[in-house]
């Protein structure tokens, strides 16, 4: 019986199609994924089903819910959204409105759908793991966690057939995306609640569903049944997002010599909580006395969860912030972050998390890779067009595109250029922050296949930056595991994560989702 | 668990900086009317006056006090209703301003009522709307309005309602203590005059404040909930596109008061504008120093109440410590 | 930006050609007007508009086509300079205040409060009382005006851009700040403070007209539009047309002003405005 039939859903936006032909079928009871990458149309189907689309859209084919198909009627339809289908969106604090209660906006939920009061409330928020005083707070003094927790509160308060979660864990970090999902899995075995699930994680998806659809560029690229799908997927777009979700762990000998390249040296961050009116405030440890040696050659894995300190102790190793106190040594020059001599600071780069931040958009490609070289003196002309020539081309990408501008290149591109940036002082350490996760997931590979690639050429040290285990256990020699501002273990990857001591590794550990083949 | 402790704290912040902006007004004022001219004495009095004269009036105004005392004689004396005393009329300033606010203040909240009131709810009306030929409609009117010159309008309103229709009278005021409600109709006029081209910006920035709203997620998790566009503009928009609105209103204020010395001179009104344009002209810098400091005065203090009111409706801002 | 993306905004088109045209005829009166503005003659006073004078004649018998050219450059120019003096004091200092912070934010901050306090015409009657009236005078009351709002938009603006990664890479590469906000920061918020200039602009023309007209700038022999009513007030219940038309001007000219400027910003960058906007307001 199905519970969900789309029929040949074309959605156009001035002309250009956003989603072609697209036809699904979803039974009552499903936990169906759809998974797709940036673009592919995955978030618009949901939008769709639920009558939201954006005004501009230009709809044809059929969306059948529960064998009627949706009214035309405004009103009728926001009533049919409000009684049979539960909604979760991607980032939890832009979703609640920030002027109400949370307690509030789930009764306002409560009573859209006939139902009333305060006893609701406190039992929504029991099922989704709160407690009945968080109803008295404001978005913003509840966690990503809580405020995601809310919204699903919020989602089941009409009890609805169908619940349409849309990338709801990408906006969390590790521990509490594996939570929430656990979560949505339980709520659905409770309630025999059909779930849409869109993602582009395909790792929680297998974790989660039992049909999946994959999506790309608006169009359908194969469904069926989980297990046949991943097992054996019959496209290979489809092949490429599996191989994806596996990263090999590191090959062959760690590249490490004996000698020391840049010593933390207890290394203190504090930051004052307000700014004039702070009396009695305890200022915030962001790094607590963190001391470790990277190697020459090394490459030094600092993972946590977000807010545990570790792009503040980067960013003091790169010379962007001052440490409150203690020191950082690079080959006999001592700093505290951003006195950091600029004669040192071509031996040292960054590469940014955010490929469409890192580059200004009112400048050319290679007016933004040369501004690092100002800190090589002595270049003449010749000399500072080989370096960007020669940059541009270890990533991958031509000369040719030096004289073009940001928006011409693609997520994938932007990173490569922000590598080659990084690289065009020929520098011999390396920090990573967070290299690949804002990049679609069959992209991620090439980046960093690139970049094992690079060390090796250039023997470069690199620290990289993540909370990806997998990423971290396919390219790091030695792993530190940060927590509130402070080192907790360390250790080999392979050793670390196959016996985890210290409490956080082990939860990350556990956070960590199955692989799909399993 | 945050009851009155962070919004004390809020308040005292803001009416801190509100008294800081203040005493700085006031410094700046008594700098360039008291210490800029050199010898007010003989400012006042110009340059044909006799040296007898000159220091007669230099002792009567303290004049040979330092600066420093000066200053402070005038912020006290202030802070006891004692704005000194005009140097041509020999009367009291207090008494002089008080007198000229009783038209000034009602105009100006006249003005201020009545744009929120036309304002609001047709900026609301054409951000639910938007795209549609009453959006347009409202929008090409606001953007009209908002060119017009008010004391140009005042002109126009005159022509039409005092002259061809003879609905209201064309200029004079009535004292209230005579014919309240006479003084009253002789204020629709230029408070009209004042509030039309004001409620034209409001409907505007109302709309743009509430199209952003609109687009924001919280809005589609209420449709998600079961609500129409509309009401889920008008439940959960609304409140949030008051926060920029509130500025808005503030500087408005500002323009009224402004607005309000320029107007009176349309309908030959009596108030704190003529009394300052009869003091320009006759260089009487106590009454100018007392009255621009009132002005200074009305406009922080509705800073102050905007910042207040934004603090009672954002709860992030009352945590938030800077 | 590129004439062909111009033209897919109307708006702008008809906004800037508007105001174009009233500025070439600003313009023109600096070398001609149909009639020098100072030719008086009781004969020909209050005249209609006619084929001799379009637009007629006021009570002194002045052709008021010309008067309405050469105030309108009266016009124009107050604007402008209070907008160039809002825009060189208010966008280094809103910079400022947003790459450096800590204390020099504060004082930034505080004076644009303090310079919020002042409106135009409260500043007027300082300087007035001081050396008298004078379309200098205006100038630089409005122009201080503008000051903490070309700041509060740089401000903002600049904070939004600053905590982008390019302008972490820059620091990296070892720009100074005030390079930085040279090389990365102002070319990123140029369109919100052009589209702010013009808004200024606009609001420049209301206030010069505003404070004309009760005597606190221009001064006659020259002329302004708001000195033209200021002049036709006590005829104005006789003689509409004195004031009607001057006035329609400014209208038509703040119009095209304001159509132009929502035309820019939509042209220009629309998110960056959004992002803009959300700062200045928070």
């Amino acid at each position: 019986m199905s519970l969900v039939e789309i029929t040949g859903l074309t959605i156009s936006f001035g002309g250009k199609p956003a989603i072609s032909d697209l036809s699904l079928t979803i039974n009552k009871g499903d936990r169906f994924g759809v998974i797709g990458e940036s673009g592919s149309g995955k978030s618009l189907t949901a939008l769709a089903i639920t009558g939201l689309l954006p005004e501009n859209a230009e709809v044809s084919g059929a969306i059948l819910f529960d064998g009627a198909p949706l009214p035309q009627d405004e009103k009728a339809m926001a009533r049919l959204r409000g009684q049979r289908i539960g909604m979760v969106f991607q980032e939890p604090m832009t979703a609640l409105n920030p002027l109400m209660r949370v307690g509030d906006q789930i009764e306002e939920a409560l009573k859209l759908t006939g139902h009333d009061g305060d006893s609701a409330v406190a039992g929504l928020l029991e099922e989704v793991g709160l407690e009945a005083r968080h109803a008295e707070r404001f978005p913003h003094q509840l966690s990503g966690g809580q405020r995601q927790r809310v919204m699903i509160a919020m989602a089941l308060a009409s009890a609805p057939d169908l619940m349409i979660a849309d990338e709801p864990t990408s906006a969390l970090d590790v521990i509490t995306q594996r939570m929430v999902l656990d979560l949505i899995r339980e709520i659905c075995d409770r309630r025999q609640m059909t779930l849409i699930f869109i993602s582009h994680d395909m790792r929680a998806v297998a974790a989660l569903c039992d049909r999946i659809a994959v999506l790309r560029g608006g169009k359908l690229v194969e469904s069926g049944a989980i297990k046949e799908v991943l097992s054996r997927p019959a496209e290979a777009y489809t092949q490429k997002l599996v191989a994806a979700t596996r990263m090999a762990p590191r090959q062959g000998e760690p590249h490490v010599a004996d000698k020391t390249l840049l010593e933390v040296d207890h290394l203190t961050r504090a930051f004052s909580q307000g700014g004039f009116w702070r009396w009695g405030q305890q200022p915030l440890l962001a790094v607590n006395n963190v001391s470790f040696r990277v190697s020459a050659g090394e490459c030094l894995a600092l993972v946590g969860p977000s807010g545990c300190g570790k792009t503040t102790l980067a960013r003091m190793i790169v010379g962007l912030d001052s440490a409150t106190s203690g020191q950082v040594h690079l080959e006999g020059t001592s700093y505290r972050g951003s006195d950091l001599p600029p004669a040192r600071r071509a031996d040292l780069s960054l590469v940014f998390q955010d490929p469409f931040g890192s580059f200004n958009p009112r400048l050319s490609i290679a007016q933004s890779l040369g501004e690092p070289l100002r800190l090589v003196p002595g270049l003449d002309h010749g000399e500072h067009e080989q370096r960007l020539v020669d940059a541009i081309e270890s990533v991958g990408l031509e000369r040719g595109m030096l004289a073009r501008f940001p928006h011409e290149f693609s997520g994938g591109q932007r990173q490569r250029l922000a590598i080659a940036r990084a690289l065009v002082t020929r520098p011999s350490l390396v920090v990573l922050d967070e290299p690949v996760s804002a990049l679609d997931v069959s992209v991620r590979g090439d980046v960093l296949d690139l970049l094992a690639q690079l060390q090796n050429q250039f023997g470069l040290t690199y620290i990289i930056i993540s909370h990806d285990l997998d990423m971290v256990a396919a390219m790091a020699d030695r792993v530190l595991v940060m927590e509130a501002g402070k080192i907790v273990e360390e250790g080999k990857p392979a050793a670390l994560f196959a016996a985890p001591q210290h409490r956080l590794t082990r939860a990350l550990m556990q956070a960590r989702l199955p692989d799909v083949a399993a | 668990m945050w009851g009155s402790h962070p919004m004390t704290l809020y308040i005292l912040r803001r009416v801190f900086g509100f008294l800081v902006t203040l005493l700085i007004a006031a410094a700046v004022i008594f700098l360039l009317l008291d210490l800029l001219p050199g010898d007010p004495a003989r400012f006042i009095l110009g340059i044909n006056a006799t040296p007898e004269a000159v220091a007669a009036l230099r002792l009567q105004m303290g004049l040979d006090d330092p600066a420093i005392v000066r200053f402070s004689n005038w912020l006290f004396g202030m802070l006891r209703g004692d704005f000194g005393l005009s140097q041509t009329q020999k009367l009291p300033v207090a008494g002089l301003i008080a007198e000229r606010m009783s038209v000034t203040l009602p105009l100006t909240l006249f003005a201020m009522v009545i744009s929120v009131a036309i304002g609001l709810p047709l900026g609301i009306l054409a951000a639910r709307h938007r795209g549609k030929l009453i959006d347009t409609a409202l929008m090409v009117l606001a953007q009209t309005g908002v060119a017009i010159p008010n004391f140009w309008f005042g002109m126009l309103l005159t022509l039409l309602f005092a002259v061809t229709l003879r609905w209201l009278p064309p200029g004079g005021f009535t004292p209230w203590n005579e014919d309240a409600w006479a003084s009253l109709r002789g204020l629709v006029l230029p408070s009209l005059a004042l509030a039309l081209p004001q409620a034209a910006i409001l409907a505007r920035v109302m709309r743009t404040a509430l199209v952003d709203v609109s687009t924001q997620d919280f809005i589609r998790t209420a449709r998600a909930k079961g609500m129409t566009f509309g009401e889920a503009l008008w439940r959960h928009g609304v409140r949030n596109a008051l926060l920029p609105v509130l500025t808005i209103l503030g500087l408005q204020f500002a323009f009224l008061i402004a607005g309000t010395i320029i107007v009176e001179n349309v309908f030959y009104l009596p108030g704190l504008g003529r009394l300052i344009f009869t003091a320009i002209s006759e260089r009487d810098l106590v009454l100018v120093r007392s009255a621009t400091i009132i002005l200074v005065l009305v406009v922080s203090f509705t800073m102050l109440v905007v910042d207040l009111a934004y603090g009672l409706v954002d709860p992030r801002l009352r945590e938030r410590r800077i | 930006m590129s004439w062909r993306n111009m033209l897919k905004h109307p708006g702008l088109v008809i906004g800037l050609s508007a105001t174009v045209l009233f500025a070439i005829l600003a313009l023109l009166s600096l070398i001609w007007t149909p009639y020098p503005i100072a030719d008086i003659s009781i004969a020909r006073r209050f005249a209609t508009p006619g084929p001799e004078h379009w637009l007629g004649t006021d009570q002194l018998g002045r052709d008021m086509l010309s008067l309405i050219m050469s105030g309108t450059l009266t016009s124009f120019t107050v604007g402008a300079m209070a907008v160039l003096i809002g825009a060189g004091i208010g966008v280094p200092l809103g910079l400022a205040a947003a790459i450096y912070g800590g204390p020099v934010e504060w004082v930034v901050l505080r004076f644009s409060d303090l310079a919020f306090a002042f409106p135009a015409v409260v500043i007027a009657i300082l300087i007035a009382t001081l050396m008298g009236p004078g379309a200098s005078n205006a100038v630089i009351a409005i122009g201080i005006f503008n000051v903490p709002v070309f700041a509060q938009v740089a401000r903002g603006g600049a904070l939004a851009i600053s905590t982008l990664d390019f302008v972490a890479a820059a620091r990296l590469a070892g720009l100074s700040r005030p390079m930085i906000a040279l090389r990365h920061l102002l070319p990123n918020i140029a369109s919100l403070i052009i589209v702010q200039g013009t808004i200024q602009l606009s609001l420049g023309i209301l206030a010069e007209a505003g404070l004309s007209y009760i005597g606190l700038g221009t001064q006659p022999p020259a002329t302004s539009l708001g000195l033209m009513l200021r002049d036709a007030q006590s005829l104005f219940l006789i003689h509409p047309w004195l004031s009607l038309a001057p006035g329609l001007a400014i209208v038509v000219i703040v119009i095209a002003l304001n159509i132009a400027g929502d035309g820019l910003r939509d042209a220009l960058d629309p998110r960056l405005r959004n992002r803009g906007l959300a700062n200045v307001a928070g």
